[in-house]
């Protein structure tokens, strides 16, 4: 169960720093107003950037006109897709996976606009208000195209988004396994259903905003931006603008938020890129939230058929699905169209003995906002389905919801499990984490005290949720399918400077994750120093010589086992200095707390005083052996596959009979998150997880109309839900050690909003039971569930 | 474009500046004073993180233009604690890990001064009540609401 944090832990608390409730050093500066966000960098002489954005969802252009926009007061400059072309090189998401088809990346729009906010034209302007002045006078005349917004429509090609690609099929595939008709054909119960989870998006409270800087004397270029993926940028914009990587640096100073919205290129990003090389000056863009609602990549936004057959035992035979994903307008650098799509139809069958499976699933393009990775990516549409499925049959069975799960989930002795779509699940908690949830959440007291209320009248329901995800992946797999680039390792250097100060440096960006402090944690554990000795700097496409970013649950196993390596090998530097300067043998010295000592004895020195022997008392380590030593270990970390995290929610919620609102009441998770490096930040990430599931369940829709007008442009329309729809939300975390990654760990950052969406849908189905009233479409908002109850109204 | 001249005093410094008379109180604490602390998230009076004080009273100020605060008193978060030596309330956040990515934090903390001054916050559900103008997507809210009780048990000492 979650605790209240207690009072005036140690900042290093031993024994086990690894472990510990340490308090995060992210926190004083953020909480005195004192970070450094991208927003809150000035650069002298910086003009500012504003957009004209399209306000048509499909349309050709006929002409722009900028020449009253020019003439407005401080613009320094109107610019269009030519412009932006002559100095920015194409770029494209590709992919090796069969039946993808790229499209162009697109920095302002060339030819015609396929969403609503797509960037037109760049008004630069000596400040942001000057800027907008002028946007606003930027003249765009547009030739409308046939609506192209529905999905489904879209598949059958009369309109297409890209004439280039000749179909709007942008990816598809199939997974199958077994003998799924044979096995459907003898079952003693077919479930099935259609389902819809409509489009979210991310959402981060602090919006995009990035700052390119063209050092003309030096050739080079910086970018500060809200990135969760600085080495991945880097890489990129080397490409578009054919820069080396010393020449091109990219910096994530403190990011507010992120959830997968900042980890994909940007056109904005380009664009100022582009301005600042063509004007010499800094170039800023400061997004607002409107711009965040229709141009910031979205999510989640799938159609779903399918049907699970069971036998008379409730064993689970076989599971069918077909998977329609509505991609939006483009296939996002370098993620492709397909990651969220094809990960719902590979996640589907769950942490569940499924011998056969068939899952089909075709991305589609429409003239929305481009889809791209938000927490979960793809495995809070697969547990819903899959989640409503099993609760569909447990009632035709009139079996108990958390019966029918314990006889299917994965056993212990099951493991390593390979499930359906290939998937191999390394060993994990899977029945551990139902049993502590259901145990956690008092289910038995509790379904006694639902059947009381029903009595009473009262709209009470339970409902449960099971899943796996797989977490920390390797270079032997990707994080999308088929993508060209590796996103299975990670890189961290550390390096004892002259002063006796430890550095350790990596690719990673921290944006709310504490990994500041966890990666300090892990560090001071293995070098033998304490957590305040140790530097993290991240975020900085200049700390290693590649990297990635932070994304897929990844930062704490990858970045974790690369400090973890790099402080084992600097140890070993370390006690071989000091065994000179000790005049003792390697085996005889200890390094604790950031002392080095002689075992048995009072011969000690600090770090700062083997610094000075290493690198300024020369006398103190014979030449050869100075020379074969550096106070500095680099490594690379590869976990090769991945591992799994599990875990089961339980959520019990109360619907108003007036009003038709879903009030939730208590949420349990149980979690097997590996070795956890801090319970407290552990925590937080399942409390914020479970509050964006919570808010995809019940409040948070991207509503287009038929023409693909958006219709959610404020955040009085997108409704991201507050602490009074929020419950206490309780953790368990089982601590099975992963077997499959150095340390144990396994990822958990986005486990919290992969369960509540399915815990929550179940529990509303329960609540009315009664009327027999399906829920299989996100969100429950009062209305849907108004007109579910009431078909007739 | 016009300027009109203000004098204000914002975390007990007294500022005079001419301003336009469109120019927002974030734009102006953030740009023209450099109190970057104050961050704004929506610019359309609905997330909360610009929130500050404007004569004891919670105010979004990018709802509200710097013109309109002539001769007004200002709090920001940077008139809370220092780094060294941080307010009982950013104390208990921190104890409580009610904060991850610190965007929304500084409006938390001033609505939240603003709540413990006013308000008996004798339940969560009062100080839920209470929070629901101030949006934070990391947290899930529950460390947040941890850290307000806290500080109301403590109330008697020190609220700001």
């Amino acid at each position: 169960m979650s605790e209240t944090a207690p009072a005036g832990v140690a900042e290093a608390a031993r024994p086990g720093i690894v472990g510990a409730r340490v308090q995060r050093r992210e926190d004083p500066r953020l909480l005195t107003g004192r970070g450094s966000y991208t927003d809150d960098r000035k650069a002298a002489g910086a003009v500012h950037v504003a957009f004209c954005r399209s306000d048509r969802a499909h349309a050709r252009i006929a002409g722009i006109d900028p020449a009253e926009a020019r003439r407005a007061p401080g613009v320094v400059g109107v610019f269009t897709a030519a412009d932006i072309d002559a100095v920015a090189r194409p770029i494209r998401a590709t992919s090796n996976m069969p039946d993808y088809r790229a499209t162009e990346f697109v920095p302002l729009a060339r030819g015609k606009v396929r969403y609503v906010g797509e960037p037109v034209a760049a008004v630069v302007a000596e400040n942001r208000y000057l800027a907008e002045d002028a946007a606003a006078l930027v003249s765009v005349d547009y030739d409308p195209l046939p609506d192209a917004a529905d999905p489904e429509a879209a598949l059958e090609d009369r309109v297409l988004l890209h004439e280039e690609a000749g179909t709007n099929l942008i990816a598809a595939r199939e997974f199958a396994r077994g003998d799924v008709d044979a096995a459907m054909a003898g079952a003693a119960l077919v479930v099935e259903d259609g389902f819809r989870i409509r489009r979210k998006t991310p959402a981060a409270i602090e919006n995009r905003c990035y700052l390119a800087e063209f050092d003309a004397g030096r050739r080079a270029l910086t970018l500060h931006g809200t990135t969760q993926v600085p080495g991945l940028l880097r890489d990129a914009l080397a490409e578009i603008f054919d820069l080396p990587g010393h020449r091109l640096r990219v910096v994530a100073p403190d990011v507010g938020g992120g959830f997968g919205a900042k980890a994909s290129l940007y056109p904005e990003e380009v664009v100022v890129c582009a301005l600042a090389l063509r004007l010499g000056r800094p170039v800023k863009w400061t997004g607002d939230r409107m711009e965040d609602l229709t141009a910031t990549s979205q999510a989640f936004d799938e159609i779903v058929r399918a049907k699970l057959a069971l036998g008379t035992d409730g064993r689970f035979l076989a599971l069918e699905a077909d998977v329609v994903g509505d991609i939006g307008a483009y296939s996002i650098y370098p993620w492709t169209a397909s990651l969220e799509p094809v990960q719902v139809v590979s996640f589907l069958p769950g942490p569940y003995r499924i011998a056969n499976y068939r899952g089909r699933v075709r991305a589609v393009a429409t003239s929305k906002a481009p889809t791209g990775p938000y927490r979960g990516v793809g495995r809070p549409v697969s547990t819903f389905v899959m989640e409503r499925l099993v609760d569909m049959a447990s009632r035709r069975l009139d079996m108990d919801p958390a019966e029918l799960r314990a006889r299917n989930l994965v056993r212990d002795e099951e493991f390593p499990y390979k499930s359906g779509s290939g998937i191999v699940w390394d060993r994990a908690g899977f029945q551990d984490c139902l049993s502590s949830a259901l145990d956690g959440f008092g289910y038995a007291a509790r379904r006694a005290g639902q059947a009381e209320a029903r009595e009473r009248g009262r709209l009470v329901g339970i409902g449960i949720a099971s899943y796996a995800e797989l977490t920390g992946i390797g270079s032997r797999i990707s994080a999308a399918p088929g993508m060209p680039i590796n996103t299975g390792t990670e890189r961290a250097t550390i390096e004892i400077d002259s002063t006796g100060a430890v550095t350790a440096a990596f690719g990673i960006a921290s944006h709310g994750q504490g990994l500041e402090t966890t990666l300090a944690q892990i560090v001071a554990e293995e070098l033998g120093v304490r957590v305040e000795d140790v530097e993290i700097v991240h975020g900085d496409s200049a700390a290693v010589a590649h990297s990635t970013g932070t994304y897929a649950s990844r930062s704490t196993v990858l970045a974790g086992g690369a400090a973890t390596l790099s402080a084992r090998s600097l140890r070993a530097q370390v006690v071989k200095a000091a065994s000179h300067v000790l005049e003792a043998a390697e085996a005889d010295i200890e390094v604790r707390d950031g002392a080095i000592s002689v075992a048995g004895t009072d011969s000690a020195i600090t770090l700062p005083e083997l610094a000075r022997a290493f690198y300024t008392e020369m006398r103190r380590i014979p030449k050869e052996a100075r020379e074969a030593l550096d106070l500095s270990a680099s490594a690379t970390y590869d976990p090769f596959f991945g591992t799994a995290t599990a875990a089961t929610h339980v959520a019990e919620v109360e619907i108003d009979p007036q009003t038709f609102g879903v009030t939730v009441r208590t949420y349990v998770v149980a979690e097997d998150c590996g070795r956890i490096v801090n319970p407290m930040i552990v925590d937080g990430q399942v409390h914020g997880g479970v509050a964006q599931g919570i808010g995809a369940a019940l409040y948070e829709e991207v509503v287009h109309d038929e023409s693909g007008q958006l219709l959610t442009g404020s955040f009085v329309d997108y409704v991201v839900p507050s602490a009074a729809e929020i419950p206490d939300v309780a953790a368990i975390h089982l601590e099975t050690e992963s077997p499959s990654t150095l340390g144990g760990y396994r990822g958990m950052g986005e486990g919290g909003t992969i369960g509540a969406p399915a815990a929550i849908a179940n529990a509303v189905a329960d609540a009315l039971s009664a009327c027999d009233a399906q829920i299989n479409e996100l969100p429950i908002t009062p209305d849907r569930l108004f007109r579910l109850v009431r078909p007739d109204r | 474009m016009e300027r009109i001249d203000i004098a204000l005093t914002v975390n007990g410094v007294r500022y005079e500046r001419q301003v336009e008379p469109r120019r927002l109180l974030s734009d102006f604490l953030r740009e023209d004073l450099g109190l970057t602390g104050t961050h704004v998230g929506c610019e359309h009076g609905v997330c909360g993180a610009c929130t500050i004080l404007l004569d004891g009273d919670s105010a979004r100020s990018c709802l509200t233009f710097a013109v309109q605060c002539d001769g007004a008193s200002i709090r920001t978060v940077e008139g809370l604690g220092e780094i060294d030596a941080l307010h009982p309330l950013q104390e208990s956040f921190r104890r409580h890990h009610a904060l991850q990515c610190g965007f929304c934090t500084p409006g938390m903390l001033m609505t939240a001064l603003d709540l413990l001054a006013k308000y008996p916050l004798a339940t969560d559900d009062e100080i839920r009540e209470g929070l629901s103008g101030n949006l934070c997507r990391c947290t899930g809210y529950v460390n947040i609401v941890s850290a307000i009780r806290e500080a109301v048990a403590a109330r008697g000492d020190d609220t700001g």
